[in-house]
Parts: structure tokens; sequence; C-alpha cells
């Protein structure tokens, strides 16, 4: 059993196109001057849609997370850290926090992006505690 | 009183639940029609005199066109069939539209009928995967939550913020197995302490296996009339006194806020729908899919302010006994929730304590009950404001 895996739409394309050369990259409504996610084909506030890809800092700070310690399925292997991450840019995504004891943590905590291979060809955004090197 | 809505139209006249907690002899179609046929039954009325079907699908046994496929089961051409799916709130969305209807003239007569087997018919993996399925599939699924990791992540921001505490999250278990206690057919029955929830299987922290509801077998079903045709109604007629929906959003990822829900929107709706506040209410029957979801519910319906729900569960007003009685049946953590049919028992419990059938755990002086329930990941939100004398 794998981990589910993103098929991406065409208009997703270039956010894992961005992960798989390890960058990440928001869309950007420029009449709202705010950058959103998940990718959409208008912005979710004017619906605009003339949205612009743009490279982000990949920095961001913990909204709030949890230690999971009864996987969903056999294709994770618990204990394993979801966490919800408010990006500086503005927008909050879902991702895991990696290379990390959870008993380090703490909403607050500031992080950066890494990117993990979940497939062959996809790669997905993950964090670790900013500062704290790879292992 | 000042009802402007479309449920003053109507009433509550029959009721009825099947077995609950592990029920292997039925499929969830079998339970559907057992409980349909049982709670026309329990309204004094036949099939034939009633002329509309609201259900439910089954994630154990998924059917296209779910309503139908129960009609057809009963050999019964409804005038209005119709399946409805709006996760946790179903239940109450459902009762709407089924008053909707009434109102719109599209039936006189409606049943309610919900039913799943997440339990018997499905294995522990499979309920689970089939549960957190409602994450993004893009966003949110690939990095591997379960349902109770996103009660989690609501769960820490509220502790973050508010100081709430995890044993502030236990006397919400507490509380709902206490009434368990009281009835004979809860699906766990046997006393538990704080200690007790503090010190169980860690599932995602901050959650512990007893700060989640339970994975059940079970069906009930609700018949609504007409208010000229409920005066004549076998059983005491229980009236819709207000409802209100809240929609913010559909994953937690998107959520503006992870610990306002909008509780507050479909509250404040029910309120003034009925004319009726918080402090009128006779018995809250919460959504206690996890105990900071009824937390959270507590505060956002108005029972107390923001960021109290912690004190307000550990004074224990909610215990038998108390002012503010809580899930008297005990609730999804401890009577049973099979699924997206959970609600329908706080109805039901609603509709035998407003009745005055409760038995031995019968309230003194029931005039007024709220039902809340919510879909997805304290998403969606409908709240029920019933009452057993007709609003004038």
């Amino acid at each position: 059993m794998s981990r589910p895996t993103p098929r991406p739409s065409p208009t997703e394309l270039p956010f894992y196109e961005a992960c798989a050369r390890g960058e990440l990259t928001l869309q950007h409504c420029e009449p709202c001057d705010r950058f959103l996610f998940y990718p959409r084909t208008h912005c979710d506030h004017c619906h605009n849609p003339a949205l612009e890809w743009q490279q982000v800092s990949g920095k961001g700070t913990i909204a709030s997370y949890t230690v999971v310690r009864r996987a969903v399925s056999e294709a994770f292997t618990a204990p394993y850290v979801i966490a919800l991450i408010d990006l500086v840019e503005g927008p909050r995504m879902m991702s895991q926090i990696v290379d990390t004891e959870p008993e380090a943590l703490a909403v607050g905590q500031t992080l950066s992006v890494a990117f993990e291979a979940w497939s062959e060809d996809i790669k997905l955004p993950v964090f670790k505690l900013h500062g704290v090197l790879g292992k | 009183m000042a009802n402007t809505g479309l449920n003053s139209h109507c009433a509550l006249i029959g009721m009825a639940e099947s077995d609950v907690g592990i029920v292997p002899d039925k499929t969830p179609r079998e339970l559907c029609v057992q409980v349909t046929l049982d709670a026309v039954r329990n309204a004094g009325l036949t099939l034939r005199e009633v002329d509309g079907l609201i259900t439910c699908n089954a994630f154990a046994e998924p059917i296209m066109y779910h309503a139908e496929a129960v009609a057809e089961y009963l050999g019964w051409q409804p005038r209005h069939c119709v399946t409805v799916n709006t996760g946790g709130g179903t239940t109450f969305m459902a009762i709407n539209m089924a008053a909707a209807a009434i109102a719109a003239g599209m039936a006189h007569t409606i049943v309610v009928a919900m039913a799943d087997s997440l339990r018997s018919f499905m294995t522990r993996e499979q309920a689970m995967v089939v549960q957190s399925s409602s994450g993004h599939p893009h966003y949110e699924q690939p990095y591997g939550p379960t349902v109770p990791a996103y009660y989690a992540l609501i769960a820490r921001a509220h502790m973050d913020r508010f100081g709430t505490t995890e044993e502030h999250f236990a006397h919400a278990a507490v509380s709902c197995r206490a009434w368990a206690n009281q009835h004979p057919k809860a699906q766990m029955r046997e006393l538990i302490s704080v200690e007790d929830v503090l010190s169980s299987r860690s599932i995602a922290d901050p959650l512990k296996v007893l700060d989640c509801s339970l994975v059940s077998d079970g069906g009930a079903a609700v018949v609504i009339t007409r208010g000229d045709r409920a005066s004549s109604a076998a059983q005491k007629p229980i009236y819709l006194l207000g409802y209100g929906e809240g929609h913010a959003y559909e994953h937690i990822s998107q959520a503006q806020d992870l610990t306002t829900s909008a509780a507050v929107t479909s509250g404040r709706a029910a309120y003034a729908d009925s004319g009726l506040t918080p402090n009128d209410m006779d018995l809250l029957q919460l959504y206690d899919c996890f105990t900071p979801a009824l937390l959270i519910q507590i505060e956002d319906l108005g029972f107390c302010a923001k960021g109290e729900g912690g004190d307000w569960l550990a004074s224990g007003v909610s215990l038998p006994g108390g002012t503010k009685p809580l899930n008297t049946h005990g609730g999804m953590l401890s009577y049973c929730h099979p699924g997206n049919p959970g609600a329908m028992f706080g109805l039901t419990e609603a509709m035998l304590q407003l009745r005055g059938q409760a038995g031995e755990r019968q309230l003194a002086d029931m005039n007024t009950a709220l039902c809340h329930a919510q879909g997805g990941i304290m998403s969606s939100h409908a709240t029920l404001i019933l009452g057993n004398e007709q609003p004038s």
C-alpha cells in the first residue's frame, strides 16, 4: 500500500513542477495583492481568473499540530506529525513536520520547507523546524 | 412567538431506533427499512398515510439512489423521495428539508430514516480510510491525517489560545458516559473518570481513545407532518420551533478560525427563528464526535463565554442532576455512532424527553431542547430547536 499521491490537474501542475525543482510557489492575485493556496482557477476573494505563480520564502509558523499515534493506513508508520502551517506570505497549508522530536514542537514555532518524493514523479512540501539541519 | 421560518408549520409525531452498538444480523439497508416501518407505526400511521421519504447513504453499503432503493424494498411509491448527504449535519438538514417540502406542498408527512453499520460491515481500517477521505485529496490526504488528527489540530489550537487543558476535554467524555450509564441500550455504560480518559491510549495528541466517539451499527427514523395533522397524532407532537445553518469551509486547512466555528451562525439563526435564547433550553443534544467539538459547540451556541467551555464542563452542570443536561442518551461518545446517522439519536432522545417517555432518565419540567450537528471537520453546522407545546 502506498501513500495517497496527487494526480495534478492542468491548473495545479505549476505547483508540482516547482516542488520537483525544490521550490515552493503560490498563486498571487494582483488586484487583491494577496497569495492563495490551494491552487485555483480564480482568486477565492475577488474571483479574478488571471493568477500568477510566484516563488515564496518557504518559511512559516505552526498554527497547530498533532502527533498521529494511530496511522490512517498501512501506508503510514506512526508516530508522525501533521501540522497546519501559516506561511509568511499569508496562506495556511497542511503538511508534515519531519526530522523532529514531537516533544520539541509548539504552536508559533518557525518552520522551513523541504521536499520529499511521494512517487517517481511527485514531490511534496514538508516542513522542518527552522535552523535545524536535515539528516 | 416570533417564528419567521418554515418550521412552525411542522411537528415530529413518530420515532424509532434499531438496536445499536454491534448489530451484525442486519445490513444497513435492512436497518433503514426496519426503522422506517417502526417510526411510522410509532406515529400511529401506516405507510399508505405517509407520502415522503428522506434518507442518507450508508458507507458500509453504498447505494447510488438510496432513498429510492429503500422505498422500493418496502414496495412503496412515495410522492417525494430524496437522499441527503451533508456528513454529520445530514440529520438536521434533512429535517429542515422535510419541513420545507411540507411547507411547499410537496408532501404532507415525511419519514426521515438513516442507518449504517461501520462496526460490523467494515473493517477498522476501511472505516478509518473512508472517514478520513473527507480530507482534501491533494493538499491533506497525502500527509496521512486521520479524522481524530483533524480534531486534534482544533484541540491544540484551543489549548494554545484559551489555556484549555486535556482534563477539560476529558470532562466531556466523563459527562456523556455518566448519562450512558443510565441508558440500558448504550454501547458503553461503565462509568469512567477524568483519569481514565487521560490514561487511555493516545490516538492523535492531545486526543486519547476515550476522547473519540464510538464506531457502531445502528439506525433511527422520525416522522414529520404538517401542523394541522399533528394535533390528531397518536403521540404528543414535538414542534420544530427554530432552525439555523452555518457553512464556513469544507477542509480544515481552509478554516478561517480553528477555535470558533459556524455553530455561532447556525445557533444565532435558530435562536432568532424560535424567539428563544440559550437560557431557555432545558436539554442540549450536541454533536460529540470528539470531546473538543463538544466543548467548542458549548461556547459557540452561547452556553458560556468563548474560551470558557472547559470550565463549563468541569463544573458538572452537564452531569445527571445538573442544571444543563447534555446528551442524556450518552451521545456518540458512549451511546452509539454509526457515522452519518449519529445525530439521529440525539434527536430521538430529545423527542423521548419532550414526550416524557425517557424512563428512568426522564428529566423534570421538559419544554425545550436544542439539537446540534455538524458535517466535515467542524465545517457545516445545523441547529434545531424543539418544543412540546404548539407555537402560537
